[in-house]
């Protein structure tokens, strides 16, 4: 007897029965085809302006630094002045979104692509914010390596406002939607709520554990051409 | 016994009975004050927790039934200790859940079966008692009491109105002391541990009396507090609000 | 591991005395609590979420073998693997066969406790593979050679210097006098040391925090970014899992993800939550090539449906054990279990028989502390009782202890003999007693007297004092 056959059958012997009936059956699935939210806290429910506070609020109590911009075009001179202001250099490697890969880098020595771990910075564009917990919602894909998340020490993300919600379920409300297909899930979706750390070591709060040490999100809130 | 009187039972307990009987003499004494007449069965002895708590459970229902027996006849039982109405309250039906008329009976006790200070609060409505103690002091939440039974506020509620007690609430007052029935018996040096850290937690209240609604757990606590040479006193609350400190000395110390 | 719970008197005994470890104990019990109650205070609706919480498990248990088929096909249809184990053996086996089919020489490793249960480095050693710890807690144990502590914590028992030791012992080819007298000097140093493994490793092993039936995914919970690290760099992704921690979702994972990290470390999200869906696709810039799912049995299903079902509901969040009084005294290694405390004391058993590890349900006052703060309501203490009636059941129980009960029981149940003899008897040791109040020891050995006084009754009991008095009699 398989492996799966055994644990399934003792799973239904344990259980009194055999396999499920039609009608349990089909009820189950329509639970896994429609989802519903369960209870979603009020917290995350205010108007995008009280969004986008709280999402502040809460991104920079797990260490992340906060950076906000009237568009996407300022993004290169954001970044620029992070990289000084922090003595990181001038070189930073990027994630090809299109909304990043047009923008004037031309103040900074850029590359395009995944990370081999050679990079000491990385950009990337956010899916979603969430303001409930201050955090992103990164997902993989070609215009978003994962390892642009977790390889260099400076992660900078770029997250539009108008990508901010309030709570994880619109943003699984948005993947299916955005989505043609059943399989609306990137390989990876990473929340992530500020840099690395680890109490590991005598339980005392350490940052910069074997993830990015440093997290800093550029919010832009007014998407459109300067001016 | 008058018609407006309420008829209760008084289960004793068994630590109660046999270490210290002022405790159950103040139990009566804040029941008929509050207008009750109180009958105290001869034939109990055990509410079955030792038993049931160590995997026992022929002699629980065994125990349990003879509970069940002498005290359904009553409008209410009390009991001065946390974990032995919590016993009878939660975990008789549960003893019984396989036996339908057995089950029938200790459900039926099971709502007329209170702890004492949840007794004089909850259904007497008693807010305040006449008994004086100057003293501060610190109160111990046992944990069948607490979340079993959620007695929290009824025992502060009736301390608040004792003339000249202050009442300081230590940081754990929640945290376990280690007395654990036949855990401080069986593992005694992980309970002496656990008693060490609620007899320190306590001590750092600084107040001069600890006061506890289970006898099991002020047995403990007091046992290991004289035995490090501590003076602070230790008495179950009923001594308090029944004014009856005089009594007796306070649990493991002397006439002094 | 190898289980050392029968051991746990003797283990307990040395914790105790362990300067060391009561100073990391000391700290948990004033850390992990503390920031519970602060993230509970901030979230009105957490008991709510904790309701909903435990129904969901409680649901999704009793179809548990439908979510496992629809998450199977799930993670196929995204191209993944779905491998079947009943057992440890069946586990190492099907792990083992998926590096070797790759040729693979190192394996990274994020924090698996299923990985644990069954010993697999320990098995990937043997067969000639580098397996690679890369949680920090988990390296710096796996440099000692001693087993996990704690669930989400495995080195807590540690102190700056065992782990400095450790570094020391195993970094040979960096400079003898270099400083590590700074906690971040070591995290540097772990850092450096394991970003060359992370980048070189074959294969790469996590856990699952939660499986999801509606898209396939598995979900690590982590701090430090190795999980994620482990599964996206290496060629292979392997996933330990077990079979109860399916969810139907993605928003019922969400939910037990809100009761998660908030009740194991106070934060309102672990800093990375991954959902993991199949290997790379062909747009895909980096993951990796085979993603592989572990489904491991060992017991589990023979819980369901009997006593100790509602553990399965637990989620590893830790909380009980956090806020258990005896782990609290003696740490994790004591219960001689990679699942200590409470959830440890019912777990084990199921998993281990109870014959080997009996005095873990035992090891418990029953103050029901753990039930009060688990995210998913589950009664410890019913569990740790009906292990305890099974074992007085089917043994084994001390002669002593046995004895001891039957004879109470025989008293209890004769009221009128009992109280006849208890009336000389505390009339007795009343006596003894009367000038100091209390009895400094008993005529027979006992755990009481070593280390408290017993208090001394007042004399006559309140039976007998109650019928001299004329008092009120049915």
């Amino acid at each position: 007897m398989s492996s799966r056959d055994y644990i399934l059958g003792r799973i239904r012997w344990s259980l009194g029965r055999g396999a499920m009936e039609r009608e349990d059956d089909l009820s189950l699935v329509e639970r896994l085809s429609q989802p519903k939210a369960n209870l979603i806290p009020k917290r995350g429910s205010g108007t995008p302006k009280q969004q986008i506070s709280l999402f502040v609020k809460m991104a920079k109590e797990v260490n992340a630094t906060v950076s906000r911009l009237k568009s996407l075009d300022g993004v290169p001179r954001a970044v620029a002045k992070y990289l000084k202001d922090n003595d990181l250099g001038t070189a930073i490697r990027i994630a090809p979104h299109p909304d990043l890969e047009n923008l004037d880098w031309s103040k900074l020595q850029t590359s395009f692509g995944p990370s081999a771990g050679d990079d000491l910075n990385g950009l990337v564009m956010a899916f979603a914010g969430v303001a409930e917990t201050g955090s992103l919602a990164l997902t993989s894909g070609a215009q978003s390596p994962t390892t642009l998340n977790f390889l260099p020490d400076n992660h900078i993300v770029v997250l539009k406002a108008d990508d901010l919600v309030g709570d994880y379920e619109a943003v699984y409300a948005r993947l299916r939607r955005e989505s043609n297909s059943a399989d609306f899930m990137p390989r990876a979706l990473n929340w992530v709520a500020g840099p690395s750390r680890t109490a590991d070591i005598e339980q005392t709060l350490l940052l910069g554990a074997h993830g990015p040490r440093k997290l800093h999100i550029l919010l832009v809130e007014d998407d459109g051409p300067e001016g | 016994m008058s018609e407006n009187e309420k008829n209760v039972g008084l289960f004793v307990t068994c630590l109660v009975d046999l270490f210290r009987p002022t405790v159950a003499f103040a139990a009566v004494k804040l029941m008929e004050e509050a207008g009750c007449s109180i009958c105290v069965p001869e034939r109990q002895t055990c509410c079955g927790q030792p038993a049931y708590n160590t995997g026992d459970n022929d002699d629980a229902k065994a125990m349990a039934q003879m509970v069940i027996e002498e005290f359904e006849q009553f409008d209410y039982v009390v009991a001065p200790s946390g974990s032995c109405a919590a016993m009878i309250r939660v975990h008789y039906p549960e003893l019984f859940a396989d036996c339908p008329d057995w089950l029938t009976r200790a459900q039926n006790l099971s709502t007329k079966t209170y702890e004492l200070l949840t007794f004089l609060s909850d259904v007497l409505h008693v807010d305040k008692v006449e008994a004086a103690l100057d003293r501060t002091a610190t109160y111990h939440d046992s944990c069948s009491g607490l979340r079993e039974l959620g007695i929290k506020k009824q025992p502060r509620k009736l301390l608040n109105s004792v003339e000249g007690l202050e009442l300081v609430e230590a940081e754990q007052a929640e945290r376990c002391c280690g007395f654990g029935g036949t855990f401080c018996l069986k593992f005694s040096d992980i309970s002496s541990r656990i008693t060490d850290d609620k007899c320190d937690d306590l001590l750092k209240t600084g107040a001069q009396t600890v006061l506890g609604g289970d006898l099991g757990c002020l047995m403990n606590i007091a046992g290991r507090m004289t035995r490090r040479g501590e003076t602070v006193e230790v008495r179950h609350i009923a001594e308090v609000l029944a004014d009856m400190c005089d009594e007796v000395p306070p649990i493991s110390q002397g006439k002094g | 591991m190898k289980l050392n719970a029968h051991n746990f008197k003797e283990n307990a005994k040395k914790a105790l005395k362990d300067d060391d470890l009561q100073a990391s104990l000391q700290k948990l019990g004033t850390g992990f609590p503390l920031k519970r109650l602060a993230a509970m205070d901030r979230l009105p609706e957490f008991e709510d979420l904790r309701d909903q919480a435990r129904d969901i498990k409680d649901h999704t248990l009793r179809h548990l073998d439908f979510y496992l088929e629809q998450f199977e096909s799930r993670v196929v249809e995204t191209g993944g693997k779905v491998h079947w184990a009943r057992d440890i053996k069946d586990g190492r086996k099907i792990v083992y066969e998926i590096c070797e089919a790759v040729g693979a020489k190192t394996v990274t490793k994020g924090k698996s406790m299923i990985g644990e249960e069954m010993a697999i480095n320990e098995y990937l050693e043997e067969k000639g593979l580098i397996p690679i710890e890369t949680d920090l807690g988990e390296y710096i144990i796996q440099l000692r050679n001693e087993p996990p502590s704690h669930i989400i914590a495995p080195a807590i028992h540690l102190r700056k210097s065992h782990v400095e030791e450790a570094f020391r012992k195993t970094h040979t080819e960096l400079p003898k006098d270099r400083n590590l007298d700074a906690p971040e000097d070591l995290l540097v140093e772990a850092r450096t040391m394991l970003r060359k493994k992370f980048i070189a490793a074959d294969v790469g092993i996590t856990g699952a925090n939660f499986m999801v039936a509606e898209t396939g995914s598995t979900v690590i919970v982590t701090n430090e970014g190795n999980g994620d690290l482990t599964q996206t760099l290496p060629r292979v992704h392997i996933v330990l899992c077990s079979i109860e921690k399916v969810v139907p979702t993605l928003e019922d994972c969400t939910t037990l993800l809100r009761v998660l990290a908030r009740s194991a470390t106070g934060q309102e999200q672990s800093v990375y939550t991954t959902f993991s869906t199949g290997p790379r696709g062909e747009t895909d810039p980096d993951g990796p090539d085979e993603f592989h799912v572990v489904i491991l049995d060992n017991g589990r299903s023979r819980m369901l449906g009997h006593d100790t079902h509602d553990m399965l509901r637990c989620i590893r969040c830790s909380a009980c054990i956090n806020h258990c009084p005896v782990y609290q005294s003696v740490g994790g290694h004591a219960y001689g279990s990679i699942y200590p405390g409470p959830m440890g004391s019912v777990l084990t058993p199921a998993l281990h028989g109870l014959e080997k590890s009996c005095d873990l349900p035992n090891a418990s006052t029953m103050c029901g502390k753990c039930e009060e703060v688990c995210p998913v309501r589950i009664p410890i203490p019913k569990m740790l009782r009906s292990w305890r009636k099974k074992q007085w059941e089917d043994g084994p129980v001390p002669t002593l202890q046995r004895l001891a009960m039957n004879w109470w029981a025989w008293w209890a149940l004769r009221p009128k003999l009992y109280h006849k003899v208890a009336g000389w008897k505390m009339r007795i040791m009343g006596f003894m007693g009367r000038k100091s109040g209390h009895i400094k020891a008993l005529p027979i050995k006992n755990g009481w007297t070593e280390n408290r006084d017993f208090p001394a009754p007042e004399g006559k009991t309140f039976q007998q004092r109650w019928s001299e008095k004329g008092g009120r009699r049915t």
